[in-house]
């Protein structure tokens, strides 16, 4: 990597020389350079990109932070409306009486809502299968 | 055979943009046969076509060049009105848009490198956004923008600097038609 960037250096110094490059063209450049890195710092979500939902002690289901969608899971009460959306996950709905985890809102990475009365939990940031779990 | 009754008059002009685009569309069938890593990332190589059309005969004949090159290039390879045509046509029209807006920075401020990078996230961009709202709505692009945007900088980089080889070439006479001197590209109405 440290290479190639040296001998992208040389070969843009040599295209400058040759008034291949002018000045507006290096402005370009480095501020598409920094466009990419700043979209790539946003977009790097360290990897936590799965959600894991728990039903009375099991899983119910493994999904992707990358794809939005509504998952219903239902419990003794009634239904838990567990919601991913642009890469958050939340529970937008739950039929137990205090709404404490419809009420904490978007997960942040290694959280965990617990649906204690309808035995639901959701946790972002976890896989069904890791060595633990297995 | 009879006559044909309709008469096509074929300008000098016409003839110019049928032979620029018949270079792209070969460089479009010829960089579909290399063999890619990543799907969706291809070097480009017939923007460098539009960009010295660009700055030799003006930003019309451009835009027909590599619209041209983009429904050709679609015909032959058989993906005609498919998604794949889609995206092409909506990155190289957001290309276009681009290439006029900063057009008239060109020699003076941005040369043809920065015209082909600014020209290339363009493209990317304008295809990510279709694939965002309507290829795939709901799947968040962000993780791959990267990879995109960075694949546009290099291959904008390299085309521009391939396209500026060229433009010397034309320069010293050595395509065909191409005007020589800015006195020459005036008279012909291509520079103001």
């Amino acid at each position: 990597m440290n290479g190639l960037s040296t001998a992208l250096g040389h070969a843009l110094r040599a295209a400058a020389s040759l008034r291949w490059l002018g000045w507006g063209d290096g402005l370009v450049l480095v501020l598409g350079l920094l466009a990419v890195m700043v979209v790539a710092r946003i977009g790097a979500g360290g990897g936590d990109d799965r959600v894991l939902i728990w039903q009375a002690g099991q899983v119910y289901a493994e999904a992707s932070l990358r794809v939005n969608r509504l998952i219903e899971v239902p419990g003794p009460l009634g239904v838990t409306l567990v919601e991913i959306r642009d890469g958050q996950v939340r529970v937008r709905a739950d039929p137990g009486y205090h709404q404490l985890c419809v009420r904490q809102g978007w997960l942040a990475p290694g959280e965990t809502a617990l649906c204690l009365p309808n035995r639901v939990s959701v946790q972002r940031g976890a896989s069904a299968y890791d060595s633990l779990n297995y | 055979m009879t006559a044909s009754t309709i008469e096509l008059a074929v300008r000098e002009q016409d003839r110019r943009v049928a032979t620029y685009a018949a270079a792209a569309v070969g460089l479009t069938l010829a960089e579909a046969v290399i063999p890619l890593p990543i799907p969706g990332i291809k070097p480009g190589l017939a923007n460098i076509v539009t960009l010295l059309v660009l700055v030799l005969f003006g930003w019309r004949m451009a835009a027909w060049v590599s619209l041209l090159r983009v429904v050709a290039g679609a015909l032959l390879l058989g993906n005609f009105l498919t998604p794949a045509f889609v995206l092409s046509l909506s990155g190289t029209l957001a290309s276009l848009i681009t290439l006029a807006l900063f057009r008239s920075l060109y020699p003076a401020f941005l040369g043809l490198v920065g015209l082909s990078v600014l020209a290339a996230f363009a493209h990317v961009g304008a295809q990510l956004m279709v694939v965002d709202l309507w290829l795939m709505p709901g799947v968040s692009l962000l993780p791959l923008a990267p990879l995109f945007l960075a694949a546009a900088w290099v291959t904008g980089l390299v085309n521009g600097l391939v396209a500026v080889r060229l433009l010397a070439d034309a320069a010293r006479g050595r395509v065909e038609d191409a005007p020589r001197t800015n006195a020459e590209r005036v008279q012909r109405g291509l520079a103001p």
